[in-house]
């Protein structure tokens, strides 16, 4: 198994953000992390990624525990893009990609900003400022700098939130096509189960900090009954505590 | 350590002042303000009494060393603040840096922050008021080391703090170097201090840099005491900086506040 969470919890002062929570990734599959807000999605992103420390529990990383490498050798292995988060707005698109492929150690640096910045389409703004962008031209940027270093583990948060539907769309495609292109594990935390439904091998639900069910989308929507991921979500999550 | 990335987040800090010229502008402009408040300030003085002769050069030198230590120090904070502010926190903090590169980025790109913004006052002090800060002569090398580290240590508390509390701690960020102004002895001598408040002054580099620089200007000689105390004091002070910024680090990722910083 390429990646595997055992048990893990955080606890802020008193409140519980995530509870024992347990699952495993395959290596170069896509796994769709769901749940309401406050169900303790970005807090379990946030310990995968280092920027959290468990309360309790593991994080797997193929058979090692993750806390015996280096920060910024299992760092260089990861990226993370989400709307909440941003790149410095008073830089270029280029200066952004620029400094990240730096810091990532990136060796053809100028040959991989020029191949990410074709295929997103992020070409024709690339010397205007990043704060002066629409909020779809920002996402396709934030998503270039999240696989500036080709990460082998890749999470998203939300990474199609407020966007229209044809940028949106775009977006999905691109993680789509990336997919098959490149070996790359995904964790994707959504509200939109079409794109999960699109995008994802199997799902894991969340609330309250606990994981609830985990299966593929059409395990789910069979075992709960319902027509789409969509209901089965709702279902789920107003459901009373009998998880 | 990586020079490679300690580069890139300098770059980053660079391009931010090359991108703006309104931003160049700002950090030269209060440094200039400052030399010719106190410029002025002491040619009144001088002008107005026998007593007071001789003193444009102590007051303005005084002035020109506490700007530096207060843009070296505001200069790391700025840095820091900046990621806030630009809500780029969680992804400089998930790039495969290392604490002590990000702490070596800042504390390197500070020092071209802070000179950009003193050069010009500097170079205007000597045909406006015929005051060099260089007839310090070689011990000006030293003072400036001991007031760089001071000041970035200061910086490290401060960011600490914004670790540790979130951007609310931003406003102790421009408080702090004038709580420790009094104490420092910057225009006057120890001796104006009561008793009590000259034993914690002299646990500050800051009585030891300008008692020096006093007695540079004053005497003609250089007392190699007063500077060696003030870098050592400075250097353990800075490793104070280095593991309280790292406490705060480790506590930040015990409270979660990493991922929402700026939010």
């Amino acid at each position: 198994m390429f990646i595997e969470v055992k048990n893990l919890s955080k606890i802020y002062n008193d409140y519980l953000a995530v509870n024992k929570i347990n699952f495993q990734i395959e290596k170069n599959k896509t796994i769709g992390l769901l749940g309401p807000n406050g169900c303790g999605k970005t807090t379990t992103i946030g310990m995968l990624l280092g920027l959290v420390s468990p309360t309790r529990g593991e994080i797997i990383i193929e058979n090692k525990n993750i806390n015996i490498f280096k920060r910024d050798e299992i760092l260089k292995r990861f990226n993370f893009a989400s709307p909440y988060v941003e790149l410095p707005k008073k830089l270029t698109v280029r200066q952004n990609l620029e400094i990240y492929g730096r810091l990532y150690g990136i060796s053809d640096l100028d040959e991989r900003i020029n191949e990410i910045s074709k295929d997103l389409d992020i070409k024709n703004f690339f010397e205007r400022k990043t704060g002066e962008l629409s909020s779809g031209q920002k996402n396709r940027v934030s998503l270039a700098k999240s696989l500036i270093n080709k990460p082998e583990i890749l999470l998203l948060d939300e990474p199609t939130a407020s966007l229209d539907p044809d940028i949106g769309d775009f977006i999905r495609s691109y993680i789509q096509e990336y997919k098959i292109k490149n070996k790359v594990t995904i964790l994707l935390a959504s509200h939109n189960m079409s794109e999960v439904e699109r995008l994802c091998d199997s799902v894991i639900m969340m609330r309250k900090g606990k994981i609830i069910d985990k299966g593929t989308c059409e395990q789910l929507i069979k075992k709960h009954g319902r027509d789409n991921l969509e209901e089965t979500f709702l279902k789920l999550a107003r459901s009373k505590d009998e998880f | 350590m990586n020079f490679n990335k300690i580069y890139a987040l300098g770059l980053r800090h660079l391009y931010l002042i090359m991108n703006s010229f309104p931003r160049i502008l700002d950090l030269i402009y209060w440094p200039t303000v400052q030399i010719f408040l106190w410029g002025f300030i002491s040619k009144f003085f001088t002008l107005s009494s026998d007593y007071y002769s001789n003193t444009v050069g102590i007051i303005l030198t005084a002035a020109i060393l506490y700007d530096f230590l207060f843009r070296a120090s505001i200069s790391f904070n700025m840095m820091f603040l900046e990621e806030i502010w630009s809500r780029n926190f969680t992804n400089l903090f998930i790039a495969p840096i290392k604490i002590r590169e990000i702490i070596a980025a800042l504390t390197i790109t500070a020092i071209i922050r802070t000179l950009i913004g003193l050069v010009p006052a500097v170079l205007i002090a000597i045909p406006l008021f015929g005051v060099s800060v260089l007839k310090l002569g070689l011990p000006l090398i030293f003072l400036l080391i001991s007031l760089y580290l001071f000041g970035i240590t200061l910086g490290l508390l401060v960011t600490s703090g914004l670790l540790r509390y979130g951007p609310s701690f931003e406003n102790i960020a421009w408080a702090s170097l004038f709580f420790l102004a009094p104490l420092g002895c910057i225009y006057y001598p120890i001796e104006i201090l009561p008793d009590f408040l000259q034993i914690i002054a002299k646990m500050l580099p800051l009585v030891h840099i300008f008692e020096e620089m006093r007695n540079i200007l004053m005497t003609e000689t250089v007392n190699f005491t007063n500077i060696l105390k003030s870098i050592i004091i400075s250097m353990i002070y800075f490793c104070f900086g280095v593991i309280v910024f790292y406490i705060s680090y480790f506590g930040a990722k015990k409270r979660g506040t990493l991922i929402n910083m700026g939010e």
